[in-house]
């Protein structure tokens, strides 16, 4: 087994077989991944919010959905990572607490997985995989010798998608 | 109005909320102490101002589960309020409260989830009624909402709410000391507007 990645929270990278890259206790944020199977690159960006348009102070790229996954598509395909074979998987997008009505933390979870929706549509990326929403929090792992995508909870066995 | 941000906060504001959050740190031992018939002491808090991004490890391992008590808050300030227990210390109150001897690692059950609640409410209201006598402004929480998770999952929720205003996040953290030591973590999350209405009301010109 190759390195371990590290991604933070409004961070990005990119990995290689055999390494793994990882992101801790997802939670409403996103994680999405790319990875193209036969050049077995791949990468990972831990967005938070949907939008970089609607937010005054938006300099760190990898905080949002749009300029997030835009960046990390530029990345994977510098690294060599094919267009055409390019594939997405996201997880995440929870809803931590379960406040009533259409406040900004009721909804944002949702309105992040629809951001990494529109985005990759506008990519022509197939998404192939995702597990998002519901109320528990996600470490997510992409295994890049396999393009497995693993996701852990807590009190709930290891799912692979 | 409505733009000042925590990018403009100073050491002056800072010495300001840690002395609300003594006070309500204060009233919150008092209501615990009285719930739980012990003794509690509370050592003056520790206030934290930090990026955004490093939210998720402020309180420990991002993947440590600990549990989290959300509160909304409206009225004069709008927003929202957090309040962090590390598992032991929930374990602990939820022992004492509820009479039990429960080990750290057993999970809560619906009736210890709600005595949590119940415990967060105490302790999120004790905070916000000291904010709300200092600057005389009216400030209704909500009801309690409670999540056992990882660490990085629930503060995944600060993160985005601070995160819509800019790139810092303000965290209070109180220790109180029974037969163990409890370690708490407030955090209050005014929306834009918030912040110049309580400094105006503490006469603190901006």
């Amino acid at each position: 087994m190759g390195a371990v990645i590290k991604v933070g929270m409004a961070d990005l990278n990119i990995c290689k077989a055999p390494d793994v890259i990882t992101t801790l206790g997802l939670g409403s944020c996103i994680g999405l991944v790319f990875y193209d199977p036969v050049t077995k690159i791949g990468g990972m960006v831990h967005y938070m919010l949907p939008d970089s348009t609607k937010v005054r102070n938006n300099s760190n790229i990898a905080k949002f959905g749009d300029t997030g996954i835009d960046e990390l598509y530029r990345r994977v395909i510098a690294a060599g990572a094919n267009k055409s074979r390019l594939i997405a998987k996201i997880a995440g997008g929870a809803k931590m607490f379960e406040v009533s009505g259409l406040s900004e933390v009721g909804n944002i979870g949702a309105r992040n997985t629809e951001a990494a929706k529109l985005k990759l549509k506008q990519l022509g990326v197939r998404l192939v995989a995702e597990d998002t929403g519901l109320n528990y929090g996600r470490t997510v792992e992409l295994h890049c010798d396999t393009g497995e995508f693993y996701i852990k909870s807590v009190g709930k066995p290891l799912k692979i998608i | 109005m409505g733009n000042m941000t925590l990018e403009d906060v100073n050491n002056m504001y800072l010495d300001v909320l840690k002395e609300i959050g003594n006070i309500g740190a204060g009233n919150a031992t008092t209501a615990i102490a009285n719930m739980l018939g012990i003794k509690i002491d509370m050592n003056v808090p520790n206030i934290k101002l930090m990026e955004v991004s490093q939210l998720g490890t402020a309180v420990g391992a991002e993947d440590q589960t600990i549990v989290g008590i959300f509160l909304e808050v409206q009225n004069d300030i709008d927003g929202s309020m957090m309040f962090l227990l590390d598992i032991p210390s929930a374990r602990y109150l939820v022992n004492k409260l509820m009479m039990t001897d429960a080990p750290d690692d057993e999970p809560f059950g619906e009736l210890e989830l709600s005595a949590l609640k119940e415990i967060g409410n105490i302790i999120a209201g004790s905070y916000l009624s000291a904010l709300s006598s200092m600057t005389n402004l009216v400030i209704a929480p909500s009801i309690p909402y409670i999540a056992v998770d990882m660490a990085a999952s629930i503060l995944s929720v600060p993160a985005i709410e601070f995160g819509l205003q800019g790139d810092n996040a303000l965290l209070i953290q109180t220790e109180i000391c029974a037969e163990v030591a409890i370690d708490g973590y407030f955090i209050l999350m005014p929306e834009q507007g918030s912040y110049e209405k309580i400094l105006t009301s503490l006469g603190i010109s901006i």
